[in-house]
């Protein structure tokens, strides 16, 4: 009887009877419209969205202007930009002199801008990172891309910086303000785990077909980390300095300028690196939309099935990633120097001038020798087919033996999953998340989550939910199962700390195009496929949040397992791992996230999850449709969210953490 | 600091004016750049980059613009695109009805090239299906397990392209009774890559494809023969061999058609007389296409290749 009682109470008693009623109910036809929901429940969401879409697009009138004309001018507005940087760097200036008469006015030469940032890292006293600048930027013009290389790294240079100051400014304001925030904080949910694909087609309406939608499209996804990280670090601010800032009489921007900023700022790094590794994620999908650059070839390539120039330029778009976060780190973390009074002009300033100099220079003469601006095409190098004869080799030695593991994960695995989730009852699931909730943290946050699920169901998009459910979910397993044991044991060796650090940063911002074809070459189109391209970008913060997690547990725990006689396993397996557990679960958290955000990738394998619904739509052009199934994934990853956390904080509780 | 920066940039601007390569040509109406969609296909980026080369000789400013197929038309209809890339009778013809029907977007006549899309295996296949190319091989139910996968064994997998292509595979299927079962690909790349993988090793593969596409090109193979279309196999299911179902036939064949922003028409008239004007055989066509991809040499380069080699044809368009 106590036996009973206390498993009872357990979260574990609970999904026991969920397992044996959702296989026992769909035994009974009577149950039916528990499995399926029957039409007259299904809410008509994604008509009215469609609706309300094209009536903002087509009616909806701002007094003097209608909507899609004040978003236009938006649109225009932010085009400016990076018309002109993207002229600099990369296609030169056409000038019109009299009718029919033009001048072209080269862009910057390669030599000089490699220069300038040989220069920023020479200026920030980091000769290695110099050189690491001077390769990569050697790599692309050897491989000629150059120029796809310049207009996505001017793109990409205007959607951080706007990322950073809009991110900053409502992270400041979500701090300031607690109802902001309370507005804020599912906003930034929403944006993060939406499909692009959701929001593509009223991005093209609204704001045209060309880089202003992709710059758009990008901050959607990349800006929220930055605004989050923001509020974060203010909140943690000790109010120490903020009464030290207040006593020496500052004013309430001085206060932010001079006192909150830099105080914050190492913790903010952590978003602007986030933006730049976003941002950069974008690269592909802005392609699609009339942004071009790297993102063009890679997928134009790979459409071609020419791998190897598809992996060429995916390598450029990550060492753009690799260089503009070290620098960005390196710039922030740099020391301000304060004997600069003795100095003349020349000796403060020679590092501009210098690459002032050189600019000039080279970009005079690049306007009559095309050396200067493009690297002449006999000098340029492809790797050509080497890769493609590689995969082929793979694919015709090994194809036997690899299909044997395919089968063996798609009948034990993939097969029996799918089909136990698609046919749990709906109504079965709403509850267990319910309970679950209640279990964690109370009725409250049971109550939320459940309605969401619920709201899933009432879309109509249930299937499609399970199918996606079931694939992240079989996706994460396998990422955390693969990723926390190399991250126990990169925690444990500085060398294997650096060498993964070194592939899962190629991971996270490597397009995952660049490895999809392949992976479908040798498994071919399904399940299987889907399931390889997302482990692959999932492992990443299993990886990544363990190794911290374990590397921050405080000294002083383990000095004292050791001084009680602990061996290492010992503090590994009864201190180390119960104390980063919160931060593990994080990153369990976190491969989620970023298995929801590879819906877009597999749908593009042929998935049929709610990836593929907002492909759809967005061939279709229904707004609605996409919006609702876009709405229906944020929905699974809030719940699942939501869930982590409120666990991840009641261990951390219970910890005595925090 | 100012004054150093002004004294440099001044002559800067003035010796770049002067060493500016200057180009002169024929006078166009308007300097505005005309936007011509690319999307990243070698036999649709060679049309585009024919015309886009043939306008800016005679003055024009084009700015080739890269764009999802279907979501050319969204652009065209709102003037953000202005030439769309071919749109497809077998692929795009709601679409592309909806567009032209808008007044928003011209139909500028078709590029005399037909297309054609259907079920295709490499030639090795009829090994194991004696009968092929006619259709009724594929009902025996030895043929159709050598073809099939895991995830659709006993049956046959019939490849088809992304579901939102809208093809018609699964109501053939039933239509004709055949113990096949239809795996989407999610994208032509996907499609691609699988098809070529199995072509390499051999394995037995039956998939959506279509002409002119480099992959029939490259390698040897075979479009199944079906009950030929005719009006009514789509929509009236006495129609054909089975008498209680649609769809009881191959697919119908195609043009490719040109599109235009209706807008540009008054802007840019002369370069939409050239559109309206601009045909290719499918000769040409398949060995623009060839060189491309299976010599591997740059569109842009094929466009200027046959711009160089074909001055009768294209003087005409220009007149």
């Amino acid at each position: 009887m106590n036996l009973l009682k206390k498993y009872s109470q357990s979260t574990f008693f609970f999904i026991l009877i969920f397992f044996i009623l959702s296989i026992l109910i769909p035994k009974f036809s009577f149950f039916n419209y528990l499995i399926e929901i029957p039409n007259n429940f299904k809410l008509p969401i994604a008509k009215n969205i469609t609706i309300i879409t094209k009536w903002l697009i087509e009616d909806a009138n701002l007094g003097i202007f209608s909507f899609k004309q004040f978003t236009r001018a938006i649109g225009s507005i932010l085009d400016v930009p990076s018309i002109f940087l993207k002229g600099l760097l990369a296609t030169g200036f056409k000038f019109e002199i009299s009718s029919g008469e033009s001048i072209l006015i080269q862009p910057l030469s390669w030599i000089s801008i490699i220069f300038i940032f040989v220069m920023i890292g020479v200026w920030l006293k980091d000769i290695s990172l110099s050189i690491f600048v001077a390769i990569s930027f050697f790599y692309v013009a050897l491989f000629d891309l150059w120029q796809s290389t310049m207009i996505t790294f001017s793109s990409i240079i205007i959607a951080v910086i706007i990322g950073i100051i809009f991110g900053t400014f409502l992270g400041i304001l979500s701090f300031k303000f607690n109802k902001i925030n309370k507005i804020l904080t599912p906003t930034f949910d929403f944006m993060q785990t939406m499909p692009v694909f959701a929001y593509l087609v009223p991005a093209l309406m609204l704001f045209g077909y060309g880089p202003a939608a992709a710059l758009i499209v990008t901050l959607i996804y990349a800006m929220p980390p930055m605004a989050r990280v923001t509020k974060n670090a203010l909140d943690q601010i000790n109010s120490e300095i903020v009464e030290l800032g207040q006593m020496v009489g500052c004013s309430t921007f001085q206060m932010f300028n001079k006192v909150l900023l830099p105080t914050i700022k190492p913790r903010m790094m952590l978003g602007v690196n986030q933006v730049i590794m976003l941002t950069l994620n974008m690269v592909i999908i802005a392609s699609m939309i009339g942004a071009g650059g790297l993102g063009y070839d890679v997928w134009t390539s790979l459409k071609q099935l020419r791998i190897g120039q598809g992996f060429e330029a995916g390598i450029a778009i990550t060492l753009v990633a690799i260089v503009l976060d070290r620098l960005s780190q390196k710039i922030a973390s740099r020391r301000p120097t304060y004997d600069r009074g003795e100095l003349n002009f020349f000796q403060k300033y020679k590092f501009f001038i210098i690459s002032f100099f050189v600019i000039i220079v080279t970009w005079l003469i690049g306007q009559r020798y095309s050396f200067f601006f493009a690297l002449p095409e006999n000098l340029t190098f492809s790797s050509g087919r080497f890769w493609d004869r590689i995969i082929d080799y793979i694919n015709i030695n090994y194809h036997s033996s690899i299909s044997l593991v395919r089968n063996f994960f798609f009948i034990y695995l993939l097969k029996p999953v799918k089909f136990f989730m698609l046919s749990t009852p709906w109504f079965l699931f709403v509850f267990l998340v319910f309970i679950i909730g209640l279990r964690i943290k109370g009725i409250y946050l049971g109550l939320q989550c459940s309605i969401l699920v619920l709201f899933i169901a009432l879309t109509g998009f249930w299937e499609k939910a399970m199918i996606t459910l079931y694939l992240i979910g079989v996706c994460v397993l396998i990422a955390n199962i693969i990723g926390i044991p190399i991250g126990i044991i990169a925690s444990q060796n500085d060398r294997v700390h650096k060498i993964t650090k070194v592939i899962i940063d190629t991971f996270q911002t490597l397009p995952a195009f660049v490895y999809l074809i392949p992976v479908i070459m040798i498994f071919s189109v399904g399940d299987f496929s889907a399931m390889i391209a997302v482990v692959l970008y999932a492992i990443v913060p299993a990886i990544r949040y363990t190794d911290n997690g374990i590397r921050q547990v405080p000294e002083s725990f383990i000095d004292v397992a050791t001084t009680a006689g602990c061996t290492k396993f010992q503090i590994l397996r009864r201190v180390q791992l119960p104390l980063s557990l919160p931060d593990i679960m994080l990153g369990v958290n976190q491969t989620l996230m970023m298995g929801l955000s590879m819906l877009v990738i597999t749908a593009l394998v042929g998935t049929r999850d709610l990836g593929q619904e907002t492909l759809i739509a967005l061939s279709k052009v229904d707004p609605g449709r996409g919006i609702t199934a876009g709405i229906c994934v944020a929905f699974i990853a809030i719940t699942v969210d939501r869930l982590i956390n409120a666990w991840s904080q009641n261990r951390k509780l219970e910890l005595g953490l925090n | 600091m100012k004054k150093i920066l002004i004294s440099f940039i001044l002559p800067v601007v003035l010796i770049s004016f002067i060493l500016g390569s200057s180009v002169r040509a024929a006078t166009p109406e308007s300097k505005d750049p005309i936007k011509v969609v690319i999307m990243g296909y070698s036999g649709d980026n060679i049309i585009m980059q024919i015309y886009g080369e043939l306008i800016s000789k005679l003055g024009y400013n084009v700015e080739y613009t890269p764009a999802d197929y279907i979501g050319q038309f969204a652009g065209m209809k709102s003037g953000d695109l202005h030439i769309g890339s071919p749109g497809w009778d077998t692929t795009a013809k709601d679409v592309m009805a909806d567009a032209w029907g808008s007044g928003n977007v011209l139909n500028m006549g078709n590029i005399g090239i037909s297309v054609f899309e259907d079920w295709w295996y490499p030639l090795y296949v009829k090994d194991k299906c004696p009968g092929l190319p006619n259709w009724e091989a594929l009902l025996d139910p030895v043929c159709a397990e050598s073809l099939g996968t895991i995830e659709t064994s006993p049956k046959g997998r019939f490849l088809e392209g992304p579901i939102e292509w809208g093809g018609t595979g699964n109501l053939r299927i039933e239509a004709l009774g055949l113990p096949f079962e239809v795996i989407n690909a999610g994208s032509d790349a996907a499609l691609g890559a699988d098809i070529s993988a199995a072509v390499k090793r051999k394995e037995p593969i039956l998939a959506w494809t279509w002409q002119p596409y480099w992959l029939p090109a490259m390698y040897p193979g075979e479009f199944v023969e079906w009950p030929e279309y005719g009006d009514g196999c789509y929509d009236d299911a006495s129609w054909g061999p089975n008498p209680n179902k649609t769809h009881d036939c191959g697919n119908p064949t195609g043009f490719m058609w040109k599109s235009a922003w209706a807008g540009g028409e008054s802007i840019w008239p002369k370069a939409y007389d050239v559109w309206k004007k601009f045909t290719l055989d499918e000769k040409t066509m398949g060995d623009l296409v060839y060189k491309s991809d299976i010599d591997g040499i740059d569109t842009m380069d094929v466009a200027k290749e046959w711009i160089a080699e074909n001055e009768n044809i294209w003087s005409e368009w220009l007149k």
